[in-house]
């Protein structure tokens, strides 16, 4: 008998959405303030999870239909591709820019490549966590 | 490259066509035709060489090798050399046609042979012209290599390989103790080349590394010349086919040990040392072979022995001729100088009756099907023509007229009574020894010179011990060779001043203390009038006599020493225990136990740390910390030390955890307190994580076997972590106290103005040091696809196996 979780459901559909917008919160803070890449991705992480945890594996997939390993790997290679643009510049690898941008909306904007590098790292460190633990928990132990 | 290159690379080259030649003809013509060619050419090229050589020139030329490091294919053609390569290349030729008659082209893979023959020969040439002493090594240990593939040619008997083994194993380390003796020679005098180093022959005999260069030196001579004690490889050899028998162990490979203490004579020569060891383990490689050789019941271990006999015998006169250094001019110096005379006149008629010996006794095995002395008999009147050879060179081996080897036998009783009156170096009294010894073993050569002789000739026949029912003389190709080198040992009877003229002395000036050929002044003759030689030569032959017809009435007193005190049993125990102790050594500390492998690296770690810290005196730390100690740090670290000792102590596993996952967190407050909000963050995600991992491990432990207890105690444990928690808490109080340098820190601090970012550890993770970054996502991605790899695959492979 599958037991009913509603109020699990409902708390989930509200703390997600929390906890994914904390979770960009953080990445995007990165730059100036406490977290990051690596941080942001583990709060993701466990948004995901727990949609895992309250749905099953199946809807989930369904739903967010991400091949979690594919994700890990392109974040190395977006890590990996900002470092080959510092080269085609002329500069030395994995060379990091930065500059003040007028955006019309929203002002003066500071715009960095070490951003997008922070990208590959979310994105690694997403996609190798829910791989590990969804490899982990399909596997009939 | 010059023409003597050519000359010395052509057998390497020869082999490069040898497998297409036997491809293409070798069922209808035998290899060993167009192999016979290679020798050929190079003894008749090096013929042309001799007029200039007899004069007392020398011919130096070179080619670049690694010419950065000095070392090139230096080419120095003496008289020594050319002697040398002129028994290497003639003898080459000899066997060679005497291989063809003796290896069946239908049963032989003859390519292999041949090839293996021409590698021997050219390594061999080019050790006896090589300037360089790197090069003379390399080529050493190829005449080592070819030598091994020779002994082993029928690789399908166990006696063979066990007998290549041995001798590789004997001479290769020979060749590597005169690797390092080379070497220091070299380190001595800045030079590579063996005539510069006789140039500043000074420098080396005032230097530290002179003893200990000699004794290598002679560490190689004697295992390559199988001298006492390493002549045991010698009669092992004998598996080998009786041409390589013939070429490699008598004529050739065993002369390079000769070849090398003859070329070091000029620099090692005068000295006590020297010439106690050269002459003393002559002398007893003399004794030793020509006693055994007496016992053998194999002709081609009779061989074997009494090579290692003859192989002594020169070896002791140039010990005896190493003396003339010790003299500057005068008589004394030609009287030891005619030691060295004698032994380059005896190498050189022992590679003639030698070699002519061991093909009568292939010829006699393969006529009649066996070598063994017990079972043949009667065989001159149905092998005259090898009988007669037979004659020629077995009384040349013992010393009787009028043959070659008589002479240098008397030249070499000349030189051992002139050894006992050998009074400059220390331990002058048992020189009176050397001419006793030379004596008795020279009774003994010509007693097996004589079982040599009469055993497979003389009696009966008796057909039905044979395993050949029909024995018939051998075909004229077999005949040839040894009846050439039969004819040359006559001849050098007659006419000895013409090879001593062309050959010998200059020969003797390249190793001599003579600065050209008109101071030599010896004439080999036959008849030097009643003098003490000739006595000792009589009394060779009636002893020698009397001893051989009453040989059943002593024999029995040789093989009263026991076996198993043997050289043989020595080595093969040596071998033995070598093996079980280094196995057991093994199995005592590679036990298995990842627990054991864990206790050596950590006592490793805490030995070097601790004697390193000790040692250097640098234990020095001071407690006055500047920082403040607050309230939270204290009770922070009380509470991680509670939970680790929680960790430890506890009885359940899931207490282990958990506790574990305290110290977690309360590293989380550390990083708080000392204000890394990063560290703490990502510390606590990664804890929980772990946390569930281990808690994941944890359920799925086998039901069976599954008991909760305590850790039990073990002393050893416990005293191995006590010291390592020690030392590294040591080493960090020291390292915290001696900061050498000021930290770099600083510079990131200007993190906004550099990569535009407020966060510094942020803008050192993605921009400082932003590849440090990449490659830890990089490993990141590798754990993920691991795990995800192991599971997936495991599940399956499980299943597999349970199916079946």
């Amino acid at each position: 008998m599958k037991p009913n979780d509603v109020i699990l459901h409902t708390v989930t559909k509200l703390a997600s959405v929390i906890i994914f917008a904390f979770s960009i919160h953080l990445f995007m803070a990165g730059h100036h303030q406490p977290g990051g890449g690596f941080i942001g991705g583990l709060t993701t992480t466990a948004g995901i999870i727990l949609l895992f945890l309250a749905f099953d594996i199946e809807t989930i997939r369904k739903n967010l239909p991400i091949d979690y390993k594919m994700l890990a790997a392109l974040g190395v290679l977006i890590s990996v591709l900002t470092g080959v643009g510092g080269l085609v510049l002329g500069e030395a690898f994995l060379e990091q820019m930065f500059d003040y941008i007028d955006v019309p909306l929203f002002g003066n904007v500071e715009l960095a490549t070490a951003v997008l590098f922070d990208i590959g790292v979310a994105f690694a460190v997403i996609g190798t966590s829910v791989s590990i633990i969804l490899s982990i928990s399909e596997d009939d132990l | 490259m010059s023409f003597l290159h050519f000359i010395v690379l052509m057998p390497f080259l020869a082999t490069i066509l040898i497998p297409f030649l036997y491809k293409k003809w070798g069922h209808r013509i035998h290899t060993g035709w167009f192999v016979v060619f290679v020798p050929l050419t190079i003894f008749i090229s090096l013929l042309l060489y001799l007029p200039e050589i007899s004069n007392g020139n020398f011919i130096a030329t070179s080619m670049p090798w690694i010419p950065s490091l000095g070392i090139n294919l230096d080419i120095y053609l003496d008289g020594l050399a050319l002697m040398f390569a002129l028994i290497i290349s003639g003898i080459g030729v000899l066997v060679v046609i005497y291989s063809i008659f003796y290896m069946s082209k239908e049963r032989e893979a003859l390519h292999n042979f041949y090839i293996y023959l021409l590698l021997f020969m050219g390594a061999m040439l080019g050790l006896v012209i090589s300037d360089n002493v790197l090069a003379l090594y390399t080529v050493w240990e190829l005449t080592s290599i070819s030598s091994f593939l020779l002994i082993a040619y029928w690789y399908e008997r166990k006696k063979s390989r066990a007998g290549a083994l041995k001798a590789m194993l004997i001479t290769v380390f020979g060749g590597l103790m005169m690797l390092a003796g080379l070497i220091m020679l070299a380190m001595i005098s800045d030079t590579y080349s063996i005539r510069e180093m006789i140039a500043s022959v000074n420098v080396i005999q005032d230097s530290y590394l002179f003893i200990p260069a000699m004794i290598l030196l002679l560490l190689g001579a004697f295992t390559k010349s199988a001298q006492f004690p390493f002549s045991i490889w010698l009669p092992d050899a004998m598996e080998a086919p009786t041409p390589i028998s013939a070429y490699l162990h008598s004529a050739t490979m065993v002369k390079a040990g000769i070849y090398l203490v003859a070329r070091m004579t000029p620099i090692f020569g005068g000295h006590s040392l020297w010439f106690w060891l050269v002459a003393g383990i002559g002398l007893l490689t003399l004794l030793y072979g020509s006693l055994r050789a007496v016992r053998q019941t194999d002709l081609k271990a009779l061989l074997a022995f009494s090579t290692i006999s003859q192989l002594g015998l020169i070896m002791s006169l140039l010990g005896v001729g190493s003396a003339a250094y010790y003299f500057s001019g005068g008589e004394q110096q030609e009287l030891y100088a005619l030691a060295l005379f004698a032994a380059l006149f005896h190498l050189f008629n022992h590679s003639t009756f030698k070699g002519a010996l061991f093909m009568v006794v292939g010829i006699i095995d393969l006529e009649s099907g066996t070598r063994d002395i017990r079972r043949l008999g009667g065989l001159m009147a149905i092998m005259p023509v090898t009988f007669t050879i037979a004659v020629i060179g077995s009384l040349s081996m013992a010393g009787l007229p009028p043959f070659n080897g008589f002479l240098s036998k008397e030249m070499f009783f000349t030189g051992m009574l002139q050894a006992a009156e050998v009074n400059m170096f220390t331990l002058e009294g048992f020189t009176i020894l050397f001419p006793i010894i030379a004596w008795v073993a020279s009774v003994f050569t010509f007693i097996y010179c004589f079982i040599l002789l009469f055993k497979p000739f003389f009696g009966s026949l008796r057909l039905d011990q044979l395993p050949k029912k029909k024995v018939r003389e051998a075909p004229l190709g077999m005949l040839v060779p040894p009846s050439i080198l039969a004819i040359l040992v006559v001849v050098i009877f007659f006419l000895p001043n013409v090879l001593s003229d062309s050959l010998l002395k200059p020969a003797l000036l390249s190793i001599g203390p003579f600065t050209s050929l008109n101071e030599i002044p010896f004439e080999i003759t036959a008849w030097h009038g009643w003098n003490t030689e000739i006595y000792m030569t009589i009394g060779v032959i009636v002893v020698g006599l009397l001893l051989f017809f009453m040989v059943k009435n002593w024999n029995s007193i040789l093989r009263i020493y026991p076996d198993n005190l043997s050289l043989n049993s020595l080595y093969n125990s040596g071998i033995e225990k070598m093996e079980s102790s280094s196995s057991s050594f093994t199995n005592f500390y590679m036990t298995g136990s990842i627990r054991h492998y864990i206790m050596y690296i950590l006592i490793a770690f805490v030995g070097i740390l601790a004697t390193a810290v000790i040692s250097l005196d640098s234990v020095s730390f001071n407690l006055n910390f500047k920082a403040n100690v607050s309230i939270y740090d204290v009770s922070i670290l009380a509470a991680m030390v509670v939970a680790a000792f929680m960790t430890l102590l506890t009885k359940n596993r899931i207490t282990a955890i958990v506790s574990l996952g305290a110290v977690g967190y309360l590293m989380v407050m550390v990083y708080v307190i000392f204000r890394a909000p990063d560290l703490a963050l990502t510390q606590m995600v990664v804890e929980t994580a772990t946390t569930v991992l281990f808690l994941l491990c944890f359920y799925h432990l086998p039901k069976f076997g599954k008991r909760i207890e305590k850790l039990p105690f073990k002393l050893t444990n416990f005293l191995v972590a006590i010291s390592v928690g020690l030392t590294f808490t040591v080493l960090t109080l020291i390292a915290t106290n001696h900061k050498l340098y000021h930290s770099i820190s600083s510079y990131f601090e200007n993190a906004y103005e550099l990569a535009g970012a407020k966060n510094i550890v942020n803008a050192i993770l993605v921009d400082f040091r932003g590849f440090d970054t990449m490659m830890e996502i990089a490993v990141l991605l590798i754990a993920g696809l691991g795990v995800f790899t192991l599971i997936k695959l495991r599940s399956k492979d499980g299943d597999n196996n349970e199916t079946k």
